[in-house]
This record gives structure tokens, C-alpha cells and sequence, in this order.
């Protein structure tokens, strides 16, 4: 091993996979020997079988298609308004002048804090949950996507400049395909932590999802289901981050050169 | 007056962090008529770069005005192309996107830029990387394509600010010639920022040689060799008689300049 050698990719994907096959060999070990308690921690082969037990009873995967679009919705709701704010900002310094403080101020609130106050506006229905999200990722949106675009190399405007383009070129054929790629990551980024408050919001007042699951299952003190639903949480974070890697290299390929 | 006239121009850029403020460039007055290949010729820190950005309109100048062909010069604009030192292309466009985008921004029909594209794609030599992105060129390239890129605007005049500082000998030697070549069809109005002697007296029809900063003009030299040049001109007695005149007027702005801290 020496700093920054590239490994190959099936090194790669071995590597891994190793991790995941030791995460769950030590499990099993534990578990099975003995060594945990059934009733704190279940054992991966007693997980599989709640979990199958959960989707062919229980309608689990009506559960999981409801919180995939809770946070879907939200998001996308949240990037609508998040992004143009962003650029704007990043491009007009009056506009960052205006909005920057209460932007600051806003992503330190705690998106989980609200939740009390959302039901007494929203209920516990599908608004509260969108509410949720979108409040808990936009100002983090917004904020990152004006460092973002607001951090364009001068030199590339200035060339622009002397190319002939204007104020609309400028913003729409400089900034924003320089910022797209970060744009993209950001949003991925973002995307991420919307999973951890529509979980919270599930847990705390809901009649569906996989948070609703989680909750439920704690009452019947099934370990084996709980981490069934912790566990398929990671696995849809793990195929949206593909997903948008993917579709990051296919619009994007200049920037992974 | 066709060509660009800076006269009485001097820019003094505002005290950073309680220091003094800095005069980057002494009022200058300077010609370049229509057609002309005109090399500023000075230490590192003499102000070329401002009074090369002032032409662009990318700064403003404290004193003076600048004029392209009586008019004063209202900002940057597709009239006057420029070539920077630093690598500018945008990253996100290929070789030939990136030579379209001057003539995309003001409107020019697809097609027809896309012929001007491959003309001068061919010009420079690029028309096996038009589908390259800038990263995947090496810094010559880059610079034969910023160059092309500047000229598919048509501009009236070409400022150049030191395009091939960056590249080793070699390199820059070619695309001295390059460019030569591409001004003796064209015969654009050129005025090219350099601090290396050979490549202005090879290149120019004038070179001016700048004091340390504040930069003036401290002397004036005709190159009298006539067009088109060949690289066999650096090596004869004249060549290097005139650069020797100019190595001694430069000299004595660069232990200043050295001594002054840069
Ligand atoms: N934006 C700026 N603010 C303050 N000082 C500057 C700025 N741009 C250039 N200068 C100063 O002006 C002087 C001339 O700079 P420049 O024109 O870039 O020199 P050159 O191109 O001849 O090397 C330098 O001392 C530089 O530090
Ligand atoms: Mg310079």
C-alpha cells in the first residue's frame, strides 16, 4: 500500500463485499454464541425470516413505498425551491445579501424539532411528512448550492466576458454548467439526511412507513424486525447514492475526467 | 483613428487591508493602429496585465480612456478577443463548443459556426480533438484553442496576455509560429503582453518595453524584419543585435523591480 496507488476495480469490489461478510460473520458469531441476548439483538438468519415475515403478512412493502416517496416528494419539492434560490444568491450578491443571514439561521434549526409543531399545523398525514423533509433540506440546499456557483473561477467569466456573452450568458452558460456537477452532489448529499427525517417523523406520529414499522415492532420487542427495517433503509440509501452517481457521470462526464 | 489609442490611462488599485494603495500603471498613452502586431515587452509586476485588462474592458482605468476606432471603449466585448496566461477553457465543452461559444453568444446560426469551428480547428492544428474535453489536452493544445476560440469572434483586435508562459521552450517556440502564421493571413490588430525578449522581437512589428511599476513605456523598438518570418530569423546577427538592445533596457527595470520586492 502507498498513498493515493489506485486500486483496481475488482480489488475494489472485493474489498467491499469483505467488509460486509465480516459485519455479518461477526454478527452471527455474536448472536449465535450466545453472547447477546435473542431479546436485545436478533440473529441475521431470525432477521430474514421477520423480515419475510413483515412483507408477506404485514404489507411491508406498501410500508416502504410510502416513506420512498415521502422523501422523494419532499425532496424534490425542497430542491424546486432550494436550487434557483441558490443560484441566485450565488450569482447576485444583493440577492445573498438578503437571504444569507435568515438562511444560516434556519439550517441550524433542527428539521426533528419542528415535528410537534408541524402535527399541530399538518396533522399526521402526508403534508406533515413533506413538511418535514422540505424544511429539513432546503436551507442546507440553498446554502450549499450558492457556495457553490458562487465560488465560479473569475477567469472563466472574464473570458466569457471578452467572448461577447452577457449577463444571461454569463449566469446561464458559465455559472450553472460550472456549478451542475456540485449541484448534483450536494443534492445527493442532501438526499441522505432527508432519510433521517422522514424516519423521525414516522417514528414520532405516523400509521405508515417504515419508521411506523420500526416503532411497532419495538412495542413487540421484535429486535429482528427493527433492524429488518433499519437494514432496508441503507439498502434504498445505497441504491438511490448509486443512482445518482450513475446518472451524475452520464450528464456530467467533463468533470470526472 | 482606426485601432486602439489608449491615451493618458493609469489605474491605481484601492489600499488592501490598511497598506498604502498601489499604482499598477503610470498614465500611459499608446497606439496600435488597424493591422499592426505591437509586443509589450516588461518585468513581472510592471502593470502589463492591467493596462492589457483595461483594453479588454475587464478594468477600469483611474485616469485616461481607451478607444477602438474613435469609440470609447464601453466594457468587455466580442470586438476585442483575448488570450489569457491561465488555462480558461471551459470545462464543461469540448475543443469545438468551446471554440463556439463566442459566436453562440451573439446569436451566430448553428451551421455557420460550426464551419467557422472547423476552419480554424484546422488552422491550429485541433480537428482530430474537436471532441476532447480541455483536460484531456495538454497546455499547448489548450492554448492553440483558447487562441482559436478568440478568433472564431472575428474581433478586431487580439490582446494577448503572455498565452504561452505556461509551456516549455519547445512548445512555445511552435507556437510562436503559430500564431505568426495565423496573423500573416489575417493581419488582426495584435497586442501581445510578454516578459520574453526573443519571442517579442520575433514576433512583433514594435516592441515597448515597460518600466518596473508604476509601468510607462521607457523606449520604443521597430523590428524591421519583414513578413512572413521563419524561426531561422532567431538565429541571425540582426535578431540578435536587437535583442541584445533590449536585454539592456529591461535589465535595468528588473533589478528595480526585483529590489522593489517582486
Ligand atoms: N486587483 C488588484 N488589486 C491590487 N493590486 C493589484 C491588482 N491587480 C494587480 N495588482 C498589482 O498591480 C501590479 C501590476 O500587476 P500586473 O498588471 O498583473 O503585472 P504584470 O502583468 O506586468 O506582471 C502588481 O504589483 C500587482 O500586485
Ligand atoms: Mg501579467
Amino acid at each position: 500500500m502507498k498513498p493515493l496507488e489506485p486500486v483496481s476495480t475488482t480489488a475494489r469490489v472485493g474489498l467491499g463485499i469483505a467488509f460486509f461478510v465480516i459485519f455479518f460473520a461477526a454478527w452471527a458469531a455474536v448472536t449465535f454464541g450466545g453472547l447477546v441476548p435473542k431479546i436485545f439483538l436478533a440473529d441475521p438468519v431470525t432477521m430474514l425470516q421477520e423480515g419475510w415475515y413483515l412483507i408477506t403478512n404485514h404489507g411491508f412493502l406498501v410500508d416502504i413505498g410510502v416513506t420512498v416517496w415521502r422523501v422523494v416528494g419532499g425532496f424534490i419539492l425542497a430542491a424546486l425551491v432550494a436550487v434557483p434560490l441558490g443560484l441566485a444568491m450565488g450569482a447576485y450578491k444583493p440577492v445573498e445579501a438578503f437571504f444569507e443571514p435568515f438562511v444560516s439561521f434556519a439550517r441550524y434549526l433542527p428539521a426533528s424539532a419542528f415535528i410537534p409543531l408541524f402535527i399541530l399545523w399538518a396533522g399526521v398525514g402526508e403534508k406533515q411528512k413533506l413538511l418535514v423533509i422540505f424544511v429539513g433540506s432546503v436551507f442546507q440546499i440553498v446554502l450549499m448550492v450558492a457556495v457553490a456557483v458562487g465560488s465560479i473561477r473569475r477567469d472563466l467569466v472574464e473570458a466569457a466576458l471578452t467572448l461577447g456573452a452577457r449577463d444571461q450568458g454569463i449566469v446561464g452558460r458559465v455559472m450553472v454548467p460550472y456549478a451542475a456537477p456540485q449541484i448534483a452532489e450536494i443534492l445527493r448529499l442532501v438526499l441522505g439526511w432527508a432519510w433521517t427525517y422522514v424516519i423521525v417523523a414516522e417514528l414520532i406520529g405516523s400509521s405508515s412507513g417504515i419508521g411506523h414499522m420500526i416503532i411497532e415492532s419495538q412495542a413487540l420487542l421484535a429486535t429482528g424486525q427493527m433492524i429488518f427495517g433499519i437494514i432496508v433503509i441503507g439498502v434504498i440509501g445505497l441504491i438511490s447514492d448509486f443512482l445518482f452517481k450513475a446518472v451524475n457521470q452520464k450528464l456530467f462526464p467533463w468533470s470526472t475526467i | 483613428m482606426s485601432g486602439v489609442v489608449v491615451s493618458g490611462v493609469s489605474r491605481t488599485f484601492p489600499s488592501v487591508r490598511g497598506g498604502d494603495p498601489v499604482q499598477a500603471l503610470a498614465p500611459v498613452d499608446l497606439t496600435v493602429g488597424e493591422g499592426d502586431f505591437v509586443a509589450i515587452l516588461g518585468p513581472s509586476g510592471c502593470g502589463k496585465s492591467t493596462l492589457l485588462r483595461i483594453v479588454a474592458g475587464l478594468d477600469r482605468p483611474t485616469t485616461g480612456t481607451v478607444t477602438l476606432d474613435g469609440k470609447p471603449v464601453p466594457g468587455p466585448g466580442a470586438d476585442r478577443g483575448m488570450v489569457f496566461q491561465s488555462y480558461t477553457l471551459f470545462p464543461w465543452l469540448t475543443v469545438v463548443e468551446n471554440i463556439e461559444f463566442g459566436p453562440r453568444e451573439r446569436g451566430v446560426a448553428a451551421a455557420e459556426r460550426r464551419a467557422t469551428a472547423e476552419k480554424l480547428m484546422a488552422q491550429v492544428g485541433l480537428t482530430q480533438f474537436a471532441n476532447h474535453y480541455p483536460k484531456q489536452l495538454s497546455g499547448g493544445m489548450q492554448q492553440r484553442t483558447a487562441l482559436a476560440r478568440a478568433l472564431a469572434n472575428d474581433p478586431k483586435v487580439l490582446l494577448l496576455d503572455e498565452p504561452f508562459g505556461a509551456l516549455d521552450h519547445q512548445t512555445r517556440s511552435l507556437m510562436q509560429e503559430l500564431l505568426l502564421s495565423i496573423w500573416e493571413t489575417h493581419r488582426k490588430t495584435v497586442l501581445f503582453v510578454t516578459h520574453d525578449i526573443e519571442e517579442a522581437v520575433f514576433m512583433a512589428n514594435r516592441v515597448l518595453v515597460m518600466s518596473a511599476r508604476p509601468g510607462r513605456f521607457k523606449s520604443e523598438v521597430t523590428i524591421p524584419f519583414a513578413h512572413p518570418r521563419s524561426y531561422k530569423l532567431k538565429t541571425t546577427p540582426d535578431f540578435g543585435r536587437l535583442e541584445e538592445q533590449l536585454t539592456e533596457d529591461i535589465r535595468g527595470e528588473t533589478i528595480i523591480a526585483v529590489q522593489a520586492g517582486f
